[in-house]
């Protein structure tokens, strides 16, 4: 189990070079000026030059690349062009929100789409099968920051029984998961980033439960006279695997957070920090947490598939 | 229970737990708090001048700190000018027309207390400009230099006096040292010119002290109750300032009370905000949404050309796209500006634009346009390009867009028709808050790009000439003469494309009173009054 731990660890090395690479070459691939926050639109020439020494942003890109690898070896990010805060504190504290809002999403989606799957899986056919597809085919087709935008409009706009944006009262620093008020921010946004993972979970599901139900081992489970309760319970655990797989890649998808959700509802995540780094090509963000939300996702399939071998011990031999 | 059961009673568990928490309308914010709900995407810098474009100054900048000369919003009814700040008065030295003396207001405070000094003044233009001292501050240098690209230098003469030497004679420099705030030394000496500790313990000795922030989602400030214009001293208890820059999340915050000022609705959600009794404001300001012009090579170095795209745009129709939220643009500056003069306007006439076409031998004619698909002070640009499309080509021209993100065309800006000569003409909205850069920058050579905004190379002699006579004259009432008579030529010489000049909307909780929007960039927020 150590050694497969440490192949796997191995193997974020040439995942996180690749992943500096091919982000350093788009972002500078793309049009624009990393300066353009801070220089005003009619910036001489003269001035650009000026700031871009200083931003060390005159100097060849490989060499650019070269000197932003070996101080993120030390730890060190740079700092944020247009906020001047370091980046490891813009991209930690970022994803600590989203993490908030992933961490309430995530169970939601797995109840959710967990239980309308089985359900389904064990009625292949009938009105509930149908009822529960539609409503994952939904799930995953409705735009979310459309469906963000009518909860707002419903819940916040009309109804007002529930705050349209940010992340509490007083902002993020003071948010508290443990307090009533705060928590009735997250309830928008958690709904509309769970419904994808809702939908998609529960076709999963749906599709496993009913594959092992038509199993040659749940006949001879039936026939040694199991309750039904007792056979859904063997049905499940066989499940679990190929629903965890998935689970794990929608965890890591919505850690990197949800740019348009996040910034429908303006919460301080790491997406909603991604899409104004991309607006202001303030570049040392965008490379700084694009890199550390690479490694995010790697490490939550990495736990994803320990989880899975812990379970299914057939796949740790494989 | 069988697992249709467990599964309903997870739902029903769900529902419950979201009922109980959603219980009742969302906190009420606390009494006299002017919750302000930005288009930036984050908190402007707070260490000067700000950044995030003008909103910044408006709202930070302006709040925190004064310059020397600060702009009078007093008045929605005349077009917004500069007026004494931290210093009372100014006069150019007899013996020497680039030589500035200003003398200095007495008896001002910095937030931390120190007393506001000459010194503080040199040290400020120091930290500006000079990078061999210890406060230069490359950020500032940056934000500013546009600014200050004809400072020289700065002299103490004696506790309450200081003179700026300009590089060229120019009787519009004060207007540049409006958008040059100072900041504390005091507070700066004491936190070692760290400029990132400075970000979040500014002083100044703008209407406003900062109290805290949270990085991306809110700042606080507070009346500061010793500012030295006891007229301009704040009237609510906070100020928070919310950056959303999602049009509709504004409008979503505002209905739902969790902000009372929003910045820019979007013209669609104008009737609903009505219907809830919210105060929409907007009123003329120095604003200039239109096409620079290709001078160097293409259709537009032939005036009836010009000419033609300026009688092709149906200005009334632009304006019912916007849902009456814009101005008419026939100018560079709205007809409320003080130099606007009489020029000629080129009102919607699409059978004499295809007649000058035909003239010029430019039939149909093919035209490339850079455009945005947003920006800041971009308006609608999709819909509103689409429109001047359809107009232009009604009228005999043929519209190629190259259609890029705001980043990308700030580059084709600033790279000027030397770097992009196939692009006929660039829709980048500018400022025209005082007459350099309402209308100068347009037309002289020293502004060609990259060196300056005058990106399609524009200059002619006789316009050079009325520049020199603009920049020299001081008499405020000759300028203005020449000033109007230099709108009036730019407009026969059609050196722009003009479309709109934009309203900036705002939308208001009622229980927001008082407030007076200046027709300017910048607002002054000190006589809101709060109802509870």
């Amino acid at each position: 189990m150590l050694a497969y731990i440490l192949r796997r660890i191995l193997y974020v090395v040439p995942i996180a070079f690749g992943v500096s690479v091919v982000c350093f070459s788009l972002v500078h691939l793309a049009p624009g000026d990393p300066l353009q926050t801070i220089l005003p639109a009619d910036a001489t020439a003269e001035t650009i030059e000026i700031v871009k020494k200083a931003y060390g942003f005159d100097k060849p890109i490989p060499v650019q690349f070269g000197l932003w690898l070996l101080h993120v070896l030390q730890g060190d990010f740079g700092v944020s062009i247009s906020s001047r805060r370091p980046v490891i504190d813009e991209v930690l504290g970022s994803l600590s929100n989203t993490l908030v809002l992933t961490g309430f999403a995530i169970p939601v989606a797995f109840v959710i789409g967990f239980t309308m799957g089985a359900i389904a899986g064990c009625h292949p056919g009938r009105a509930i099968d149908r009822f529960v597809t539609g409503v994952a085919v939904m799930g995953v087709s409705l735009p979310n920051y459309w469906l963000g935008i009518v909860l707002v409009i419903v819940f916040a706009v009309e109804w007002m029984v529930l705050p349209a944006t940010g992340m509490g009262p007083s902002g993020s620093a003071s948010f508290s998961i443990f307090r009533l008020d705060d928590l009735r921010y997250l309830i928008l946004p958690v709904i509309t980033l769970s419904m994808i993972p809702i939908g998609i979970l529960s076709r999963t599901t749906r599709a496993a439960v009913a594959e092992i139900r038509g199993q040659d081992f749940i006949i001879t489970l039936r026939a040694k006279g199991l309750s039904e309760f007792a056979i859904i319970r063997h049905v499940v655990k066989n499940a679990m695997p190929g629903v965890l797989a998935v689970m794990g890649l929608q965890f890591g998808y919505l850690i990197g957070g949800s740019i348009l959700i996040e910034t429908v509802f303006t919460w301080p995540g790491s997406g909603f920090l991604l899409s104004k780094s991309i607006i202001n090509r303030d570049i040392p963000v965008l490379q700084g947490s694009i890199l550390l939300l690479a490694m995010v996702f790697v490490a939550t399939n990495l736990l994803v598939d320990l989880l899975q071998s812990a379970i299914d011990p057939r796949i740790r031999r494989a | 229970m069988d697992v249709r059961h467990w599964g309903m009673a997870g739902m029903i568990a769900a529902a419950a737990a979201v009922g109980a928490v959603a219980v009742g309308p969302s906190p009420a914010a606390a009494q006299g708090t002017l919750r302000v709900a930005m288009t930036a995407g984050d908190l402007p810098i707070t260490t000067g001048t700000a950044d995030q474009g003008f909103e910044g100054m408006r709202f930070v900048a302006y709040n925190l700190y004064d310059a020397l000369v600060n702009w009078d919003l007093s008045r929605s009814d005349v077009a917004a000018d500069v007026r004494p700040g931290l210093a009372t008065s100014w006069e150019i030295d007899p013996a020497n027309p680039k030589r500035w003396i200003f003398k200095l207001r007495q008896g001002v405070k910095w937030h931390d207390g120190c007393p506001f000094t000459a010194d503080d003044v040199v040290w400020n233009f120091q930290r500006y400009t000079d990078n061999k001292t210890p406060q230069f501050d490359t950020f500032q240098f940056a934000l500013t230099r546009a600014y200050l690209t004809n400072f020289e230098g700065i002299e103490k003469i004696d506790d309450q006096t200081i003179a700026i030497t300009t590089k060229q004679v120019s009787s519009l420099f004060h207007y540049n040292l409006s958008l040059v705030v100072m900041i504390s030394r005091c507070r700066a000496e004491a936190l070692k010119f760290d400029w990132k500790e400075y970000v979040t313990q500014p002083s100044g000795t703008g209407p406003f002290r900062y109290v805290s922030s949270v990085p991306r989602e809110r700042m606080e400030m507070a009346p500061n109750k010793e500012y030295w214009d006891d007229k301009r001293r704040a009237k609510f208890d906070k100020l928070v300032l919310i950056p959303m820059p999602e049009a509709a999340t504004r409008t979503a915050a505002l209905l739902s009370g969790q902000v009372n000022f929003i910045e820019a609705p979007s013209p669609d959600t104008i009737p609903r905000l009505k219907s809830s009794g919210m105060t929409i404001v907007t009123n003329s300001y120095p604003h200039n949404w239109s096409y620079q012009l290709n001078f160097v090579s293409g259709p537009f170095t032939d005036v009836r050309v010009r000419r033609a795209a300026n009688y092709a745009i149906n200005r009334p129709d632009m304006k019912e796209l916007l849902g009456g939220l814009m101005e008419e643009g026939y100018s560079t500056v709205p007809r409320s500006t003080a130099y606007y003069g009489n020029p000629i306007e080129y009102k919607f006439d699409p059978k004499k634009a295809n007649a000058l076409l035909k003239e010029a031998g430019c039939l149909p004619c093919n035209i490339t346009l850079a455009i945005s698909t947003s920006g800041s002070g971009q308006m609608q640009p999709l819909p509103m390009n689409e429109l001047a499309k359809s107009n232009l080509e009604a009228a005999g021209f043929k519209v190629n867009f190259e259609v890029m993100d705001w980043n990308a065309l700030l580059d084709v800006g600033r790279g000027g028709v030397g770097r992009f000569p196939n692009i006929n003409g660039i829709n980048i909205s500018r400022a025209a808050q005082d007459p350099w850069y309402g209308l100068i920058r347009h037309v002289t050579k020293t502004q060609w790009a990259p060196a300056g905004a005058n990106w399609g190379h524009y200059s002619t002699p006789a316009m050079e000439d009325l520049v020199t006579r603009i920049g020299e004259e001081f008499d405020g009432g000759k300028r203005l003469v020449l000033l109007k008579q230099l709108n009036e030529q730019m407009n026969d010489q059609a050196v722009l494309l003009w479309v709109a000049h934009d309203v900036n909307p705002r939308a208001l909780s009622p229980k927001v009173k008082g407030f007076v929007q200046a027709q300017s960039w910048f607002q002054d927020l000190t006589p809101i009054t709060i109802t509870p």
